[in-house]
């Protein structure tokens, strides 16, 4: 075994004993394994053909089990993307025993596999319950798998610890009698810090942290009625300022607002951004807040005691007092530049001294974006466990998270990285690219994604030139559905069916973050072949346009998109 | 996205209920894995009949998710004229070792 920091590691503890993630008591347990054994009892009926696929398929899609081009694809809910090394592992042994020997990680922090047989799913689903896992609300018209922040309980401007809440909600919407049959799906993501990592101004929910800074009180600025799909919208501010202890109360009443409003006549406008911009955003609010008004708020208030008790099962790991400046980090920094190249991009600053949260890409130039083979899994499982108290974060950007390494340990982190195909020095530059499944897989899809980013990062495959390029953010859908995140990329990608053909149009502009936009579509789609080049003429433009440290999106704020349309199109 | 079929020569596409493989209705109404060997069926009246065959099976849990394709006949078999369908009888493009292409002899 190589040298470890880790104390559970050294003592007799299981490695991952204080990966944040939340435990299972008897309760939860005893209710997913009576879910799994009634799916069994399900499937076993759907197969003797006493019940139709009609009836069947509602049920097999609450326990995330879709139908997709080729096979059957089972989506695997990752709570707020927190992952044990356990966990891992067990991923890992689906996708090799019962999958073809891969995972996809998803931009909501949730994993998939891609060729299931709907005989293994009930086994599948046993073995997931077995490490407090499930595959619900991964699918269906209910509260999905509530995402977060990467770097939640690490990062060090985090106001509230966004999985307690995250937690909470997941423990009110389980089988809430009344939404579990809401007009359409429901997607709520919260960031526990004033920096949105979470990109929840296009959710259907979207929980910012705040510190009410006259009484000293934490709570949540909420959003509502944002999503992207066919009709992109920003959410709207709700209310500036819940108290956290009432936030569920507040949630509820926005969603029996919905669940009363939503449109069930037609599919297109089911969203709760639809009713919220065709009622108009200050007639919405109101109907909350008259329903807040009448709430029993008593039922609804979070007890301190159950926060407490949610808490510990987010309790900081055991960090040791270290210095602030790791002098073998930067004896590794000063011998080895690759190291030190990824350094730059994928490591960000930990609240607590000594430590670093480092970013694993699953970006590897040329490769598939979100994809893991089962040995990678193992090798991040292991390497959690030497290095990070056991424990691994999904982000919504499609890239795993070591969340508390030790500046000593950086070097031999990496090195193990980069020896599974894990090291590339690419986070939040050009090549890290959110792509859907796109039509190599999805049954919805009009238009490939995943070649498109393959061939956008094969472009511009040199690292040094990323690198001086600066954050720039390449979201990729195959359709517009918009679960490639294209209208808040930086650069937008979206590929539409032209009369049999995949053509791609570009959106500029768009951005999940903090500064929360949507992209603006530059002109005339490419084809194939085309939108390469097309990629490459717009960062060329920004190259050219560029102040000193200036990044895309700034310099597009700044000079507008007409440079970058006239250099598009000006040889048309 | 599904694409509606809308030429005379059609051929009927599902997927196998206990794996969710994509298959095709044959040659005397068998189903059959590789999409050149799809049946071929010319005009309205074929193509209802064939596909009613199809429903047929969705009913006795041999297939799930049945649907009519434009298809063209070529030297090498049944090939459907849209990108989606002809996608779906290979396999994911940037996994040429996964799916129906890779149980392809090598040419």
């Amino acid at each position: 075994m190589p040298d470890t920091h880790s104390p559970a590691l050294r003592s007799n503890q299981p490695a991952d004993a204080h990966a944040a993630v939340y435990r299972y008591d008897e309760f939860d347990k005893t209710f997913i394994f009576e879910r799994v054994e009634q799916f069994r009892a399900q499937v076993e009926r759907r197969i003797k053909g006493e019940i139709t696929e009609e009836e069947f398929k509602p049920i097999r899609l609450m326990n995330g089990l879709y139908l997709q081009l080729h096979a059957y694809m089972l989506r695997v809910a990752v709570p707020y993307g927190m992952l044990s090394s356990t966990q891992v592992r067990r991923l890992a042994r689906i996708a090799r025993v019962y999958d073809k020997g891969y995972g996809h990680f998803t931009t909501r922090q949730n994993i998939q596999f891609n060729w299931p047989k709907l005989e293994d799913v009930p086994t599948i689903l046993r073995e997931l319950a077995e490490v407090d896992m499930h595959a619900i609300q991964t699918s269906g018209n209910c509260i999905r798998n509530v995402t977060t922040d990467q770097f939640c309980g690490a990062a060090a401007d985090e106001l509230v610890d966004p999985r307690v809440y995250a937690e909470i909600l997941r423990q009110w919407s389980t089988m809430h009698p009344e939404f579990t049959y809401l007009p359409r799906k429901f997607k709520i993501a919260i960031t526990g810090s004033p920096n949105d990592r979470a990109a929840v101004q296009v959710h259907d929910i979207g929980l910012i942290a705040k510190k009410d800074e006259t009484t000293g009180r934490v709570g949540f600025t909420v959003y509502v009625g944002g999503g992207q799909g066919r009709t992109p919208y920003l959410a709207v501010k709700a209310r500036d300022f819940v108290p956290v202890e009432e936030i569920i109360g507040y949630l509820e009443a926005i969603l029996r607002v919905y669940n009363q409003l939503g449109r069930r006549d037609n599919i297109y406008k089911a969203r709760i951004k639809i009713t919220v911009n065709e009622m108009g955003a200050d007639k919405f609010i109101g109907l909350i807040e008259e329903e807040y008004a009448r709430l029993r708020r008593q039922k609804f208030h979070v007890d301190p005691a159950i926060v407490d008790a949610i808490q510990t099962h987010f309790a900081p790991p055991p960090w040791v007092e270290l210095p602030a400046i790791s002098d073998s980090f930067e004896a590794a920094k000063a011998a080895d530049p690759a190291f030190a190249r990824w350094t730059r991009s994928n490591l960000t600053e930990h609240k607590t001294r000594g430590y670093a949260i480092a970013t694993i890409s699953l970006k590897p130039i040329g490769g598939i974006p979100g994809d893991a083979e089962a040995d990678q899994l193992e090798t991040v499982a292991d390497l959690a466990d030497l290095y990070s108290f056991g424990e691994v974060r999904v982000t919504h950007e499609q890239n795993l998270v070591l969340a508390h390494v030790r500046q000593d340990d950086l070097y031999a982190l990496w090195k193990a990285l980069d020896a599974a195909g894990l090291g590339t020095a690419n986070a939040g530059l050009i090549s890290d690219i959110i792509a859907c499944p796109g039509l190599d897989y999805c049954a919805l899809a009009n238009t490939r994604a995943i070649p498109v980013a393959q061939r956008i990062a094969e472009r511009f495959a040199d690292l040094d030139r990323q690198h001086d390029l600066g954050e720039l953010k390449i979201k990729i859908s195959g359709c517009i559905n918009a679960c490639g995140h294209h209208h808040v990329g930086h650069i937008g990608i979206l590929g539409v069916d032209k009369k049999g053909e995949e053509f791609f149009q570009i959106l500029l502009g768009g951005d999940a973050g903090t500064n929360a936009a949507l992209g603006e579509i530059v002109g005339p789609g490419f084809d194939y072949d085309g939108i390469i080049d097309a990629v490459e003429t717009v960062v060329n433009t920004f190259v050219k346009l560029r102040q000193p440290g200036e990044i895309f999106i700034q310099t597009l704020a700044r000079t507008g998109h007409a440079p970058f349309k006239e250099a598009l199109y000006a040889r048309a | 996205m599904l694409v509606k079929a809308k030429g005379t020569q059609q051929s009927v596409a599902a997927s196998r209920l206990l794996d969710g493989e994509a298959v095709w209705l044959g040659a005397g109404n068998i189903w059959v894995e590789d999409v050149a060997q799809a049946a071929v069926f010319d005009g309205a009246e074929a193509i209802a009949e064939a596909l009613a065959f199809a429903k047929a099976e969705e009913k006795r849990q041999i297939v799930v998710d049945v649907y009519p394709l434009d298809v063209e006949i070529t030297e090498a078999g049944t090939r459907p004229t849209h990108l989606r369908e002809r996608l779906k009888g290979i396999g994911p493009t940037v996994r040429r070792d996964l799916g129906k292409q890779a149980r392809q002899p090598a040419a």
